[in-house]
């Protein structure tokens, strides 16, 4: 089969689904098309339907940003037991991992569309083509290593399924240098996002070593909190068999993850509250207020203790066995991790900003349309690459097609009933 | 003048994947759908939409190039405020490095420096943009930022118990801002200003998150001047009316220095404490202050090495 | 990645908890789920609310904090052009003599001997009564007084301490004798207004240009407004819309482009 005949199977599985799909995908094309209404009012009258002013000039869209990269990073999670201790249970729905990663590399490349000030000139940042300002800026390095990270694992996707599709076993030469090669590039597209604010020696809160090891573990916390929760969800609505021992090795994973995550968050802790220097200042902000302002402070206390309940329910087996506090940790470390990156790392590095002014810093309406439309996106593209993958992953459709092809004598029948039996 | 980049900005045709040979459409076929296709939506847009979609950087521009944008530019700002303007892409002199000095002793926190600095470069009124910000800081605190309060309005200034520092660019020598910007559309100009390419801008902000001192400012909205207030004696890289969506900041009045002279906010300071000259020489006020006063800098330990000094004149 | 068979022959797992005797926990086995996502969807909607039904704080009619001045509000301090700088550095042939504008005399009170030429000099130290009495001077008044300055015989000009002769046009010489560190200052151009050339010719002011010599200090005076708080950033169009109060924005707008211009 070629391309066209690849797009056009592709098609017919994403049209073909039950009510609940059909409700599910209604939901996200409605969010979709809200956001971009939203977002067109945007383009309209500039950025100034947002609440980013001067003083706090990245804030929502660049949080999510740096939330779903780390999302993105953490496909590593399933590689590495998948393909570097070739692990079955995680091997076979590695996949998954890298159809989550695409999703959340879209998302993000749309946030940095949607607060860019000028997208029409998004070609100035293609080498050669526009003018990149490589290596001096760190968002030139993130701007390359995303882009390569998506392409990474859309080839190494679209190979798989298209070999699948085939029925034929994908090409390990071409596949597996390149899955283990998304290793290092995982940590570098979070650990060059981590550098893109840790460079900036005006922004105390952010120019401190910790922040690249900080992201890494929180990334590695948020990431695979989501892939649980939707392998439970795809254990229940398809027919792909998930072991379970996937997803207890997964929790286990977090379990260290989130240990790490709340020993860097400690160390920062102490640092900034026993040296007492005026940097002290933005985490005064965010876990007391400060100068009667504290609309951060209920989120930040939220974090932390959902952070630590979720640490705890992950740190016995028993709870963590259970899928009630499982789930119910997934969701905290979720919520933890997209506070502590979101409103928890750009707030309050311009809470009090350079001149010491504090300019309180709240989304607007737009910015929430926006955002939703953009997590509605991530979801599709993600429910639409598992409706492609999970019928070849189950060999459904290895099975109809020999049917099929039987049934109506199709030219190319014949030569994939010659491949299955490779 | 709202423009939607939906109608009549030109974008390039998605990129082709590298499949295998497919074998239902042929590939010549594909590429020659997809180039037609570019070349209808490329056709359809204005002249002057393709030339601000294809503009190139300003550094690479000829030197013919240059004066064709400014043409244009001359065009368009005729059209738009009804009066002739000059608009200079004058160099830097060599042997010329531009230096500030302000005498934090005698700054009265009057405020007129920013106003000035508006209407000399055509900043928009609403949303309002002021490149100049003064703090007024505590006597007992000394340079504090913490304490800082841009947003004073007493009765009379000054006030007895603070002292006024105003901030804007600091012309680093080793700035941030260069530094950090993806496309390059911020650089040092060799008589040491740091300058915007407000064409080439792509509006991602990371200057702003990366300066110190708080220094940049970004059109948030359409940015509006009115026709009575607008400043026609223009330069390419200085106070040309900007458009939606790009960083700006103070440009030590380029169009005003480059032409020998002193800025906006030093002829209007009606206290006398603000100096500008050429650092590279040693008569002028600037050199003579650095060897005569103590100067400082604001935030030194961040190594910005910045040209804008203060001092304390009495 | 395993072989795209379907899965007949499961993968034998690594040797941990036991293997097959643990108690599966699927989710196809439990309601917990949903549950658990109907209380997220909740929360995120709670939060949501909170932060979208704060409305934003309108302040008072005429108050500074959101009305965006520029300088066409103050047309008194910024209508007048300076007009550049004479020509001129100081001439070889009379040192330290600098070209400044014309000394800012009250109207019609110079040249003094118009009036002092039919008057015998009087160089008792009193308060004046008869004219000048509008002079209070603030200026080292406990050990200075008139004549310590004006020349006792030729009211149209200054004299040093040692009685030299100092025409009005060159009363910083005067200024200097005291206040050496600023005329030094000054003739090096980095005390006083500078306006001109960066790299020719620039304007030097008299002393008293800025200094009123019987009241040197400085007058406090009223600072030009602070910047609109970045809440109030909107353009009015916008804050029109948002705020859905349609007069209080618009009235506020119109009427700050007369009120406030002191």
């Amino acid at each position: 089969m070629g391309p066209l005949q690849f797009i056009t199977t592709s098609a017919r599985f994403i049209l073909r689904g039950g009510k609940a799909y059909w409700i599910w995908v209604g939901v996200l094309l409605a969010l979709i098309v809200w956001g971009v209404l939203g977002y067109v009012e945007q383009l309209q009258l500039g950025l100034i339907v947002t609440n980013m002013r001067d003083q706090v000039s990245w804030a929502f869209y660049i949080g999510n940003f740096t939330f779903l990269v780390g999302v993105a990073a953490a496909a590593v999670v399933l590689v590495i037991p998948a393909y570097v201790y070739h692990w079955g249970p995680i091997k076979e729905v590695a996949i998954l991992g890298e159809i989550l990663a695409i999703s959340a590399i879209v998302m993000c490349l749309l946030f940095v569309v949607v607060d860019m000030g000028r997208p029409d000139r998004g070609w100035h940042l293609i080498p050669f083509i526009g003018h990149m300002n490589f290596p001096s800026s760190v968002l030139a390095w993130d701007v390359l290593v995303l882009n390569l990270y998506l392409v990474l694992n859309l080839l190494i996707v679209t190979h798989i399924l298209y070999r699948g599709m085939q029925g034929r076993h994908y090409n390990q030469s071409f596949v597996v240098p390149l899955v283990l090669f998304s290793i290092p590039a995982a940590v570098g597209i979070h650990t060059v996002t981590a550098f893109i604010y840790a460079g900036l020696p005006g922004r105390p809160y952010w120019n401190a070593s910790i922040l690249a090891p900080r992201f890494l573990c929180s990334a590695f916390c948020s990431g695979p909190a989501v892939m649980v929760v939707l392998f439970q969800i795809l254990q229940r609505t398809t027919n792909i068999a998930i072991k379970d021992a996937a997803i207890r090795k997964i929790a286990e994973l977090m379990a260290y993850a989130m240990f790490l995550n709340l020993f860097l968050l400690g160390a920062e802790l102490f640092k900034e509250y026993y040296s007492a220097t005026e940097h002290l200042i933005h985490f005064q902000y965010l876990f007391a207020g400060v100068h009667g302002h504290h609309a951060l402070v209920p989120y930040a206390w939220a974090f932390v203790i959902c952070g630590i309940t979720a640490f705890l329910l992950f740190l016995f087996p028993a709870t963590r066995r259970n899928v009630v506090t499982l789930n119910l940790g997934c969701l905290l470390i979720y919520a933890s991790c997209y506070i502590e990156k979101g409103m928890g790392l750009v707030m309050p590095a311009f809470t009090p900003d350079t001149l010491g002014e504090i300019y309180e810093y709240t989304p607007t309406i737009h910015e929430l349309r926006i955002g939703a439309g953009i997590f509605s996106i991530g979801f599709l593209v993600f429910t639409m690459l598992c409706k492609i993958a999970i019928p070849i992953l189950t060999g459904e459709f290895a099975a109809a097609r020999t049917v099929t092809a039987a049934s109506k004598a199709q030219p190319w029948a014949a030569e994939a009933a010659s491949a299955t039996t490779h | 003048m709202v423009r939607r980049p939906a109608d009549d900005t030109c974008s390039d045709a998605g990129g082709l994947d590298a499949e295998e040979t497919p074998e239902g459409v042929s590939r010549r076929d594909f590429l020659t759908a997809i180039g037609l296709a570019a070349a209808g939506v490329l056709a359809g847009c204005s002249p002057e939409a393709r030339e601000a979609f294809f503009r190139k950087h300003f550094r690479e521009l000829s030197s013919s190039e240059v004066e064709t944008r400014i043409a244009n530019l001359r065009s368009d700002y005729v059209k738009r405020f009804g009066e002739d303007v000059t608009i200079s892409a004058t160099p830097a002199r060599p042997g010329v490095v531009f230096g500030y000095a302000l005498d934090l002793s005698r700054c009265i926190g009057c405020r007129r420096c920013v106003y000035a600095c508006v209407k000399e470069n055509n900043q928009s009124r609403d949303p309002q943009i002021q490149w100049i910000r003064v703090l007024e800081m505590e006597k007992e605190k000394g340079i504090d930022f913490e304490t800082a309060n841009p947003y004073y309005n007493p009765e009379r200034v000054p006030d007895p118990d603070h002292f006024y520092v105003p901030v804007a660019c600091q012309q680093c020598r080793t700035p941030q801002c260069t530094q950090v910007c993806p496309v390059g559309a911020t650089w040092q100009e060799p008589d040491g200003i740091v300058v915007i390419d407000y064409d080439w801008c792509i509006g991602c902000r990371y200057c702003m998150a990366a300066c110190p001192y708080g220094a940049r400012h970004f059109n948030w909205g359409e940015p509006t001047l009115p026709q009575a207030e607008f400043n026609p004696n223009l330069h390419v890289l200085g106070n040309r009316p900007r458009p939606r969506g790009v960083v700006e900041k103070c440009t030590f009045c380029i169009q005003r220095t480059r032409a020998g002279r002193y800025p906006a906010c030093v002829e209007i300071c009606p206290v006398g404490a603000r100096k500008f000259g050429n650092l590279i020489d040693p008569e002028s006020e600037v050199s003579r202050i650095l060897r005569e006063k103590r100067v400082f800098v604001l935030k030194s330990e961040l190594k910005t090495e910045p040209k804008f000094y203060y001092f304390y004149g009495v | 990645m395993s072989d795209i068979r379907p899965p007949q022959q499961p993968e034998t797992e690594n040797g941990e908890d036991g293997g097959g005797t643990e108690e599966e926990f699927s989710l196809a086995r439990s309601n917990a789920l949903i549950p658990l996502l109907i209380m997220s969807a909740v929360t995120v909607l709670a939060i949501v609310l909170v932060i979208v039904r704060a409305k934003p704080v309108i302040p008072p009619e005429g108050s500074v904090a959101n009305k965006a001045f520029g300088p066409a509000d103050f047309p008194l301090v910024f209508a007048k052009e300076e007009a550049l700088a004479a020509p001129g550095e100081p001439t070889g042939s009379a040192p330290m003599v600098f070209p400044v504008p014309a000394p800012p005399f009250s109207e019609g009170i110079f040249p003094c001997m118009q009036c002092h030429e039919g008057i015998p000099p009087n160089p008792e130290r009193r308060t004046l009564e008869a004219m000048h009495s509008d002079i209070v001077l603030h200026h080292d008044e406990e050990h200075r007084w008139c004549l310590d300055c004006h020349d006792t015989n030729n009211r149209d000009q200054l004299h040093l301490a040692n009685g030299a002769p100092v025409p009005f046009t060159e009363s910083y010489k005067l200024c200097g004798q005291c206040h050496g560190t600023q005329y030094r200052d000054w003739r090096s151009g980095i005390h006083g207004k500078r306006t001109g050339y960066w790299d020719g010719s620039k304007r030097y002011f008299l002393c008293v240009h800025c200094h009123n010599p019987h009241s040197p200090r400085f007058a406090a005076l009223q600072p030009l407004p602070p910047p609109v708080r970045p809440q109030f950033l909107r353009p009015a169009a916008a804050a029109v819309a948002a705020s859905g109060d349609a007069s209080g924005a618009r009235h506020e707008q119109e009427e700050g482009n007369g009120a406030q211009a002191r």
